[in-house]
């Protein structure tokens, strides 16, 4: 069965930004949330069922933290081959799992700015704006691996220097 | 590099690769969305096939790039080619060629294996459902940027309780090269 099973990474990647331009572009043009919503349910459901593939060997988890320290370690690096670089919380139920490389953000490029030096808030608020369709994929991969182990949250993506994206996390009480 | 190495396998190893759980699972809940979305399935398979296009016209130049293949002298040679070198540079997979017509313009690809298929079974109400179709879009697609315009479709398919999983594939035409260049520039 699919035990050892390997394909190239540009099959992955095709596949991911070719659904997030169907939805986006091709399906619901004028409708950036609803495109938002389909493909983040997309992610949904595979965290889910990654979720349950990755932990099927392994003892209960004992709290929350050791959810999302999980998946910071032994998820991200199934799916993206490293860690997840930094980890905070404020101890009330928020986490931002930061990644300073994140695999599908590394291959997008932006128009540069005139001036390279540039770092008005134009220039990040288009950077967040042309990543921002392929964060409701991850997103919706890590809500659905923590909601299916036992931690319902809501997550959201934050990207300011590229290839660089903060993950927040925030837990439902 | 081995001198023994066959051509798909020198073209699997020149790629990075991934467990293929995250592409399968992925692919199969791209499917379960679009068949929630537009309910009825002939509207998937179009929508499946047009995402394979766009992605096959994409992924020819990487192809290209790495796999080290020549220009293909006659459609026979590019049938081997996707089916010894493409298929198993991107999936891992080789498929076989056969059921050729008299004028070789037409031929079957067979996959014995199928990472798009694992985990997957297809419920009552998805008879029509051509699974893989997106697989059918990104030959066409690809074809298509190396000038042959080609018909790409399912004819067995094991979800649907055949024996094999077989597209046939047939060539329609060769497009003329034209360059977009122009000489003042």
């Amino acid at each position: 069965m699919a035990g050892g099973r390997e394909v190239a990474e540009s099959c992955v990647d095709a596949v991911i930004a070719e659904m997030v331009a169907t939805y986006c572009k091709r399906l619901h043009p004028s409708k950036p949330e609803l495109a938002a919503r389909r493909v983040e349910a997309i992610g949904y459901q595979v965290g889910m069922q990654l979720a349950e593939r990755y932990t099927k060997d392994r003892p209960r988890f004992a709290d929350h933290l050791e959810v999302i320290k999980f998946i910071c370690k032994d998820f991200w690096a199934e799916v993206f081959k490293k860690q997840i670089d930094n980890l905070k919380t404020n101890h009330r139920g928020v986490f931002v799992l930061q990644d300073n490389r994140f695999r599908w953000l590394t291959r997008l490029s932006i128009d540069s700015p005139a001036n390279p030096s540039d770092s008005s808030p134009t220039s990040s608020a288009k950077v967040a704006q042309a990543a921002g369709p392929y964060l409701y994929y991850p997103c919706g991969l890590i809500r659905g691996a923590l909601t299916n182990l036992g931690v319902p949250c809501a997550v959201s993506a934050e990207v300011s220097t590229l290839p660089a994206c903060s993950f927040i996390v925030r837990i439902k009480a | 590099m081995a001198p023994a190495m066959r051509p798909g396998d020198a073209a699997f190893a020149a790629v990075e690769h991934v467990n293929a759980e995250l592409f399968t699972l992925t692919y199969g809940a791209i499917v379960r969305q679009l068949l929630t979305d537009f309910e009825e399935v002939e509207q998937v398979n179009k929508q499946l096939d047009a995402m394979g296009y766009n992605i096959g016209i994409r992924l020819i130049d990487d192809f290209l790039a790495k796999s080290n293949v020549t220009r293909c002298s006659e459609f026979r040679e590019t049938a081997d080619v996707i089916a010894k070198v493409g298929f198993k540079m991107l999936l891992g997979v080789t498929a076989t060629v056969s059921n050729w017509n008299n004028d070789s313009t037409e031929c079957s690809l067979i996959l014995e294996e199928n990472p798009l298929v694992d985990f997957v079974e297809l419920p009552e109400t998805c008879q029509g459902l051509h699974y893989c179709n997106i697989l059918c879009g990104v030959i066409r697609g690809a074809l298509e940027m190396v000038s042959m315009r080609t018909e790409v479709k399912w004819v067995r398919d094991m979800l649907r309780g055949d024996d094999a999983y077989e597209m046939r594939l047939k060539m329609l035409d060769q497009i003329p090269e034209a360059y977009p260049y122009k000489d003042d520039e």
